[in-house]
């Protein structure tokens, strides 16, 4: 199914193989009062790391995601980023060289995306950095609702929650809170917290040069993951109100939140879908969640959890109470989220 | 009588450098099922990971041994394959290196107890059972096959051919199972029908051991 013939490949690049570390480079240059990139440990992290007495943490997963993870370093959000190849895991000896450049004392938060092999990296690394003396938790996300029946699969994988959990244990790391209430908290985002995507196209990884998935004209993958992987089933195409449906029907079923509850609307672009597709796709699930019964009170529109060029949305729902939502509205000084700072 | 061969450390660097370049010229053939599965890039992973091993071992002199040079190939694989095939493939060969201890040369026996503490590491840490669709699914054929072949008093060769068999086999009995880990197991049903990768390459892996140590013996 991927091996359709394909248009050449046109993206900006040098060589493929360098398509990672010249965009992190790139990301120093234009930031370089938030963070630095660490080109050795090809690692991102906050300029002014490590903060003494404050909880920190890191994240990581592969990339073409931006600007998951390495967008979200900076005040009131990750310490450090470590950014694998191209929709691949990054690899130990990363998560380990970011933890001690973080370590302020306080104890580090690892931030885990529910995919095998992010699971499995960070466990090797959290074993190092326990060697070396250094307290870390672990939390795993784990929010995507198109992925059924976790005995016969890995898991629900982690998805749009990541960046919400990211910004609201931030926030708590911040404030000053310790590492078991910032872990707390974290996992709380993850509890309350659910997400189902839509492809309207595959995406292109630079070091394939093809597309990963042939998504015929006129259908819709629906249950999508971050990593260009199919769906679970394969749709015509069909207009923004009843694609809306499908995502809110698939998130408010699962998450159960009682009659009224104040949420958090996150609707993600995949790389590929212009803002103005966005917005009207916000106002038909901000209607239909009002209908089912929710109360959105917090939204965040945007490219934030991509699938490098992907046309396609997700919609994550994020029940709130008055702690996330406070959090939430703290200050936060990142490249890609920035308010209050 | 028949010659048992010996296992040395030489046939271990020749095994490594034999799986990488065979790892090599089927990347394309690998990032292709995984693309039909998975996320399109297991050749492209496993490639980086064995030029690093090249590297890695050209860097060691004589008279290292042979337990030495597994553990430092799977640290090797474990620093840049990343992925789940990084962490799987380098804590296996690092349970190896650790089950043959300090010995210089060993036999067919030791051999099969050497990729039994490998398969235990990958299913300790990826908790994959057979029947998953997973690299579990070649290498547990093979483990079998070794042992049934030594114990019947074949040579060390015609044991590790009847091992590279049964993995390949093993690999292409994945086709019309559904995947219960990894990516492959997001797709449900829709992953039936496919070759897993991961057995794939496993069974590759494995037939470069059987050849190398059919060479060196």
């Amino acid at each position: 199914m991927a091996t359709a013939t394909t248009p050449a490949m046109k993206k900006f690049l040098n060589d493929p193989a360098d398509a990672v570390r010249e965009s992190l480079a790139g990301l120093a240059a234009a930031h370089h009062d938030l963070l630095r990139y660490d080109a050795d440990a090809q690692i991102v992290v906050r300029a002014d790391a490590p903060v003494a007495g404050k909880v920190a943490l890191v994240s990581g997963g592969g990339s073409g995601h931006e600007p998951l993870h390495g967008g979200f370093v900076g005040r009131g959000m990750l310490d450090a980023a470590c950014p694998g190849e191209v929709f691949t895991s990054p690899v130990p000896d990363q998560m380990l060289a970011a933890t001690k450049a973080v370590d302020g004392g306080a104890g580090v938060v690892h931030i885990v995306k529910n995919y095998t092999g992010d699971v499995m990296n960070f466990k090797l690394a959290a074993e190092d950095a326990a060697d070396e003396g250094i307290t870390v938790e672990s939390v795993l996300v784990d929010d995507d609702v198109a992925v059924q029946d976790s005995l016969y699969t890995a898991g629900r994988r982690g998805v749009g929650a990541t960046v919400l959990l990211e910004k609201i244990a931030g926030a708590a790391a911040e404030s000053g809170d310790d590492v078991q209430r910032v872990t707390a908290l974290a996992r709380r985002v993850n509890a309350r917290a659910r997400s189902f995507g839509v492809a309207l196209s595959s995406c292109t990884p630079p070091a394939a040069g093809k597309p990963m998935f042939d998504l015929p004209e006129g259908e819709v993958e629906l249950g999508i993951g971050i990593h260009g992987e199919p769906g679970r089933r394969r749709e015509r195409m069909s207009s923004a109100r009843e694609l809306a449906g499908v995502m809110v029907e698939a998130v408010v079923s699962d998450l159960q939140a009682p009659p009224g509850a104040q949420v958090l609307t996150f609707v993600n672009g995949m790389g590929g879908t212009p803002q103005l597709e966005l917005y009207l796709l916000y106002g038909e699930i901000d209607r239909q969640l009002r209908e089912a019964g929710l109360e959105p009170v917090r939204n965040l529109v945007g490219s934030y959890i991509t699938s490098l060029e992907m046309a396609g949305a997700s919609l994550t729902v994020l029940e709130l109470d008055d702690e996330l939502a406070s959090l939430w509205d703290a200050p936060v000084h990142t490249p890609a989220l920035r308010w209050g700072a | 009588m028949i010659t048992e061969p010996i296992v040395r450390a030489s046939t271990i660097t020749v095994w490594l450098t034999q799986a990488g370049a065979d790892v090599r010229a089927r990347g394309d053939y690998l990032t292709q099922l995984d693309a039909a599965i998975g996320d399109g890039d297991h050749g492209i992973n496993m490639t980086r990971g064995f030029d690093a091993v090249d590297k890695a071992l050209a860097g060691q002199g004589d008279g290292v041994l042979p337990g030495r040079l597994l553990i430092l190939a799977g640290k090797t694989l474990v620093s840049t394959v990343g992925g789940a095939s990084g962490p799987l493939w380098g804590s296996a060969l690092r349970r190896a290196g650790r089950a043959l201890g300090d010995v210089e040369q060993f036999d067919g026996p030791q051999l099969a107890l050497a990729l039994d503490a490998a398969i235990d590491a990958i299913v300790e840490l990826g908790a994959a059972a057979p029947g998953d669709k997973t690299m579990v699914d070649a290498l547990v054929p093979a483990s079998r096959a070794l042992h049934a072949e030594l114990d019947a008093g074949s040579s060390l060769d015609q044991a590790l051919a009847a091992a590279a068999q049964a993995a390949l086999e093993g690999a292409e009995a994945t086709v019309p199972m559904q995947a219960r880990k990894g990516r492959a197991s997001y797709l449900g049903e829709r992953s039936i029908g496919h070759q897993d990768p991961g057995a794939t390459s496993a069974a590759i892996i494995l037939a470069a051991l059987a050849r190398s140590v059919g060479e060196s013996g």
